[in-house]
């Protein structure tokens, strides 16, 4: 296990270094001049000059890397080049938005791919299998943005009974904060749950055919324990590993849905950031939600890792 | 020649035990041809669009504003008075000419990586995983949206960029056939005729790892159109006043209330169009899996 830890941990320092080189790098290499962005394009070489020493644009590119891989350790991102807010700051303000969506937002994904995955691994090929399998089929191929734009005009313009913009911290108000929040948490868990629901259901068709099954039937015992309690378990194994898929496709949608309902969460303010073509505060929010994705993928593979011995012998050697 | 015969015989041995009868396993059924005429409409609309008497998918008519569905305007018009049947099949050619190009360039390199690893095996194999590893451990939308974000979106960007990140999924389709073709007995043969290495890859390998990889290719299509999609939705893709059904759903979104017409037919649009090539993939899938098990 140790054995097995340290070289995912070695791996897991390589693929930060790179992450943070390929975010460093794409503002420092790519066209799109920082200073002409910054001063306009009508700047004297002069001020050109001064602007790119202070920056200290005119060091090498490796010596900046590292300069900048310290000060991003330290939590310095620099600050916004339009509202001059340290980058860290905003993105500290924000996050409890943005994380508060993902979490309500798998929340929902669960709830509907468990229970669906449970029932219809439990009556394959009948009619409910059948409904909910072409239901996820049609989810599967609507974007997340059109299910936010459905769900917003059906729910808020339409029968209006939730709010269609806007916001609402929880400490001033839980209800209208959670009323603001169902939707897009929604959006998102619609467009998450059809992966999550195939990969359960698969699983769990192959658990029920196991001989313990057969046995806690002979049993006597009822099929929701037998469900529940047998065959549960050891048929979400692949439901953590892609896990990680899902965290990316929370990602994706937290930047759409915050930007169609008006969320102030880190999505939005990275597109909005995208459109003042801020760079430092792209290249913050790029660099923080990378390594926010990493490490939260690492944390899945060492959990999955604990759940199933199978794969810590397997790699450890 | 006999093997090929064998294969066949084996392969259609456990359709006729199966409940359903034998002939119902070769149709393949309205599911899969509607699905396939509905591509294919869109994908010769898209392909003549320029041909077609069309409104011009650019040009703004402010007589015309914000006209819902009627005999001159198909599809309506936005609030710029542009065609939106017009600005749907300019639309549609973006997300497939990214759809297609995208996955084909990743098809491309990771069949080849995919078929080395899988052939050759040790440290060839051991360097490419762990490559194919660290690019899919980035958040791949995120480093799009970066790119696309500093140089600007054009599509040649587009296809490299979705297409690159495409490329450890098909390198892990290839690297699983090719360890299952790898270990027959045809190509054990070949190699005792004295065939060489390229030889073998190219003629005794290739030919079984392309059929799965294009399958898969198809679900990566639908895959990339719905990643532009929200690229475009964001306003990272190829830049206005070029349609794109992306942008022209954020376009649309403004006036959701008023005229919902605007983003629900370029959403429907997109919707149809990935549900079928969805449908088309596991079609074909569900019907090479089965004569894969009886390999």
């Amino acid at each position: 296990m140790t054995h097995y830890f340290l070289r995912k941990l070695l791996r897991l320092i390589l693929i930060l270094l790179l992450v943070t080189a390929v975010t460093f790098l794409l503002s420092n290499l790519l066209p799109g001049d920082v200073v002409l962005a910054l001063l306009g394009n009508e700047a004297t070489p002069a001020a050109i000059a001064q602007v790119r020493t202070e920056l200290g644009l005119d060091q090498p590119l490796v010596l900046r890397y590292l300069h900048w891989l310290i000060g991003f350790i330290h939590g310095e991102l620099g600050r916004s080049y339009i509202t001059q807010v340290p980058i860290l700051e905003s993105i500290i303000d924000r996050l409890p938005v943005t994380i508060e969506l993902v979490l309500l937002s798998q929340g929902f994904a669960l709830l509907l791919a468990v229970p669906a995955g449970v029932l219809c691994a439990y009556k394959v090929g009948s009619r409910l299998d059948q409904l909910i399998s072409t239901a996820a089929l049609f989810f599967l191929a609507a974007p997340v943005f059109i299910t936010a734009i459905m769900l917003m005009f059906l729910f808020a313009l339409e029968l209006r009974w939730l709010p269609s913009t806007g916001y609402v911290p929880f400490m001033t108000g839980p209800l209208s904060n959670l009323a603001h929040l169902a939707l897009p948490a929604l959006a998102i868990g619609l467009s998450e749950w059809p992966p999550l629901f195939s990969v359960l259901r698969a699983d769990m068709i192959k658990t029920l055919q196991q001989d313990y099954i057969a046995l806690a039937r002979a049993k006597g015992l009822g099929p929701a324990f037998i469900l529940l309690r047998h065959a549960l378990r050891p048929s979400s194994f692949t439901l953590v590993t892609i896990s990680g898929l899902q965290i990316a496709a929370a990602i994706v949608g937290a930047l759409v849905v915050e930007t169609i309902f008006g969320l102030p969460g880190v999505g939005r303010m990275l597109t909005g950031a995208v459109y003042n073509r801020d760079m430092m505060l792209i290249q913050g929010c790029v660099a923080l939600i990378s390594v926010g994705y990493v490490l939260i993928n690492f944390g899945v593979d060492l959990i999955y890792a604990l759940l199933d011995p199978r794969i810590r012998d397997e790699y450890g050697r | 020649m006999s093997t090929a015969a064998d294969g066949q015989a084996q392969a259609t041995a456990p359709a006729s035990g199966a409940a359903s009868p034998p002939l119902a396993r070769h149709r393949l059924g309205p599911r899969f041809w509607i699905p396939i005429g509905w591509t294919t409409m869109v994908v010769v609309l898209a392909a003549t669009a320029n041909l077609l008497p069309l409104h011009s998918p650019i040009e703004t008519d402010f007589t015309v504003i914000s006209n819902w569905p009627d005999a001159t305007h198909w599809f309506g018009t936005d609030q710029l008075g542009r065609d939106i049947f017009s600005r749907s099949v300019f639309g549609a050619r973006i997300s497939l000419i990214v759809g297609l190009l995208a996955p084909a360039f990743g098809l491309g390199v990771g069949i080849f990586l995919g078929m080395a690893a899988g052939y050759f095996r040790g440290r060839t194999e051991s360097i490419i995983v762990a490559a194919m590893d660290a690019i899919m451990a980035f958040p791949g939308i995120l480093i799009a949206l970066a790119v696309t974000a500093y140089v600007g979106a054009n599509i040649a960007i587009l296809i490299f960029l979705l297409g690159f990140l495409t490329i450890p999924a098909f390198m892990r389709v290839a690297r699983a056939n090719t360890l299952v073709f790898g270990q027959r007995e045809f190509v054990l043969a070949a190699r005792a005729m004295g065939a060489t290495h390229r030889r073998v890859l190219a003629l005794e390998i290739l030919p079984n790892v392309a059929i799965p990889m294009l399958i898969y290719a198809l679900l990566m299509v639908s895959r990339i159109i719905v990643t532009e999609g929200v690229l475009s939705f964001l306003g990272l893709s190829v830049p206005p006043p070029q349609p794109t059904w992306g942008n022209m759903i954020a376009d649309g979104q403004a006036d959701l209330a008023t005229l919902p017409y605007i983003p629900f037919i370029p959403s429907a649009l997109m919707f149809l169009t990935v549900l079928s090539i969805n449908l088309i993939g596991e079609r074909l899938r569900a019907r090479t899996d089965f004569r894969g098990g009886a390999l």
